[in-house]
């Protein structure tokens, strides 16, 4: 064995939290396109060296049959299996919806709770690499809508690999949400044994005159921001939602309640998104102590753009954070 | 022909879904229930005729019209009318309704309202068997109209590159809705989908008891010996319409009366008298379901609502505040 290295890449950090659960359970079984090793371990290689570890029969290439495979996983989840399916893209999850919304998020419901679907959705999203209209949107509000499901996105290798492990361990249909152009960023290396729960943000830096409440990519981007606005003597407080749906309610009030501020950011177009129903409870919650309207920061009202000069207009930005922060300060 | 006490296992399946079906219609006609209906009189003995060939352990991924797949799999008749009527002692507490029973203790795992969702979902229960070598086989059943929608063909492709102990019967009662197949379906037959997808096909007569006892029988044992999938056609038909209340506008008069003219039941009940089994006995299987769905249909009646708080359970694994 080589000495572990002391920081990993995300993508790294999901393939030990996969490798991990299938160890500790042998009911942990993977299914997607060209995830076994024959077919190069995943188009990104985030499943690299479990099928030659576990087998073919645990770790299953499929056909390019969205549905099919997530009906796999909801048929399996049923009888006692935790299946992992692999969705490439999160935009191919489209193809997917019947089975994920009417069968895998109500299946509990429906069967008064005889039934439950512990399946796990990996898929990987992100603009800002010229993928375009369909490789790249950020989906997470129309599945967060969704009672039954639970929607999660890491922010560091550290937490992909205590959430993802989580999210496999969990009894509930879990969307978890990789992002692409972080994948091979590194950050420090979690224990063996590190478990992020499922419903419980995290303050990566604490702050006292506004709180920026965010989740996935759009955590690094409000770190740069708070450092910036740092050395001006504007204290941010950054709050990492790691679970989106259902978000931690009791630390978000918590923060906010403190900062009397509140930015909400994300990558996902900004009309309709998580942002609302965060912003929302905020009002409804401490309207009263606010020293302004809580504030959003969100990509533009248009298909991700390919062209790099219009996607990057396009884009959610730390520019547009630092801006919605000066905002509401005033 | 099949033997004696198989058709005569086949006939008390297929009487009680005939009875059972009878009543529903006849308590939601006089406003006892008000629920939305899938009859299910003329399709009979496809059902009782599968279920007799696989054991209570298989599963079984049915729709919103199983009504006859869940009773000849043998969800007994109190649970599965209480759920029918909305109550606490439903199979599902209430929540699901006729479109979606689960029984897992008589093997019926999901009843989809979504046609052609239960394909994929079957797929997954097979790979769990094949997973475990438990020697399960499972029972998929949709319609002739499933054949048109997407999943219908990602699943059976799917199930027969893994070669998955699945059994897809497709009831073909001629009608998607209330289109005939001839208008939307490119292929004369629902089996040469299946040889196009590659797996093992047969067409029977469906409503011919020892046909389809022989065709269901037969794809039992290839799916138990890890031979992979079949998909079965099933030649039947529907006498009262896509929903109860639809009149069956567009069904030609001659054509119904056709169907009329082969209805299953009487047709099983002669082959059994032919059988040399006696009227008096064949009364008392109809005397013995007549009472089952009598019972049944009174503790539906009577059985009290779930309370309202229900609804934040079973959502997820913790009850969700109020």
């Amino acid at each position: 064995m080589s000495e572990k290295p002391a920081e990993i890449m995300f993508a790294q950090a999901c393939n030990m939290a996969m490798n991990k659960a299938m160890a500790d359970d042998d009911k942990v079984i993977l299914l997607g396109e060209d995830i076994a090793d024959e077919q190069g371990g995943g188009v990104f290689k985030v499943t690299a060296g479990l099928s030659a570890q576990y087998g073919t029969d645990r770790v299953r290439s499929t056909p390019i049959s969205e549905q099919a495979i997530v009906g796999a996983a909801v048929g399996s989840a049923l009888v006692g299996y935790r299946p992992v399916a692999e969705i490439m893209l999160m935009n191919f999850i489209t193809v997917a919806m019947d089975q994920i919304v009417n069968h895998a998020a109500k299946l509990r419901f429906m069967s008064g709770g005889q039934t439950s679907v512990p399946l796990t959705i990996r898929t990987t999203t992100g603009a800002g690499t010229g993928l375009g209209g369909q490789h790249s949107d950020m989906l997470e509000a129309w599945l967060a809508h969704v009672p039954g499901l639970k929607v999660v996105a890491a922010s560091n290798p550290a937490d992909a690999y205590g959430l993802l492990y989580s999210s496999i361990m969990d009894d509930n249909p879990v969307i978890f949400i990789e992002n692409t152009p972080t994948y091979f960023t590194k950050g420090p290396a979690p224990a063996p044994d590190h478990v992020v729960p499922l419903g419980k943000a995290s303050i990566p830096r604490e702050g006292t005159d506004v709180s920026l409440i965010t989740y996935g990519r759009g955590v690094g981007a409000s770190h740069a921001v708070a450092e910036k606005l740092a050395s001006e003597g504007i204290s941010c407080e950054v709050v990492d939602l790691r679970t989106i749906a259902p978000f931690d309610e009791e630390t978000v009030l918590k923060s906010v309640a403190k900062t009397k501020a509140a930015v909400v950011v994300h990558e996902a177009v900004k009309n309709f998104g998580t942002g609302a129903e965060i912003s929302s409870r905020i009002h409804e919650e401490l309207f009263s102590e606010l020293k302004a309207p809580v504030g959003r920061v969100g990509s533009g009202y248009a298909p991700v753009p390919f062209s790099p000069a219009i996607e990057k207009a396009w884009m959610f930005s730390e520019d547009d954070i630092e801006r919605e922060i000066r905002k509401i300060l005033g | 022909m099949a033997d004696k006490d198989v058709l005569i296992d086949i006939f008390t399946r297929a009487d009680l879904i005939m009875q059972s079906d009878i009543k529903f219609r006849k308590m939601i006609g006089a406003g006892q229930l008000q629920i939305v209906y899938y009859p299910v009189r003329g399709q009979e003995v496809v059902s009782a005729a599968m279920m007799a060939a696989v054991n209570q352990e298989d599963y079984l991924v049915t729709i919103y019209r199983g009504l006859h797949d869940q009773l000849a799999k043998g969800i007994p008749s109190k649970d599965l009318w209480a759920e029918f009527a909305g109550k606490m002692a439903g199979t599902c507490k209430g929540k699901g309704g006729p479109m979606h029973i689960t029984h897992p203790e008589t093997g019926v795992m999901v009843t989809t309202g979504i046609v052609g969702s239960g394909i994929p979902i079957a797929n997954g229960l097979g790979l769990a068997s094949q997973l475990e070598k438990d020697g399960k086989v499972t029972v998929c059943c949709f319609g002739d109209g499933a054949s048109n929608i997407g999943a219908f063909h990602e699943g059976l492709n799917m199930a027969q590159i893994w070669k998955l102990p699945v059994i897809f019967l497709c009831q073909n009662n001629h009608y998607g809705e209330h289109t005939h197949m001839r208008d939307t379906t490119g292929s004369e037959t629902i089996k040469q989908r299946g040889d196009g997808l590659g797996l093992r096909s047969v067409r029977v007569n469906g409503n011919d008891a020892s046909e389809m006892y022989a065709a269901a029988k037969e794809a039992v044992e290839y799916a138990r010996a890890g031979n992979g999938p079949t998909l079965i056609e099933a030649m039947t038909f529907r006498f009262h319409g896509h929903l109860l209340g639809d009149t069956s506008h567009y069904i030609p008069e001659e054509e119904m009366e056709q169907a009329l003219k082969d209805d299953p039941m009487p047709i099983l009940r002669q082959q059994l008298l032919d059988m040399q089994i006696s009227e008096t006995d064949i009364a008392a299987i109809e005397a013995k379901n007549a009472a089952t769905i009598e019972e049944a249909a009174q503790f539906a009646l009577d059985a009290p609502y779930p309370p309202g708080d229900e609804y934040r359970i079973d959502v997820l694994d913790v009850e969700i505040a109020a």
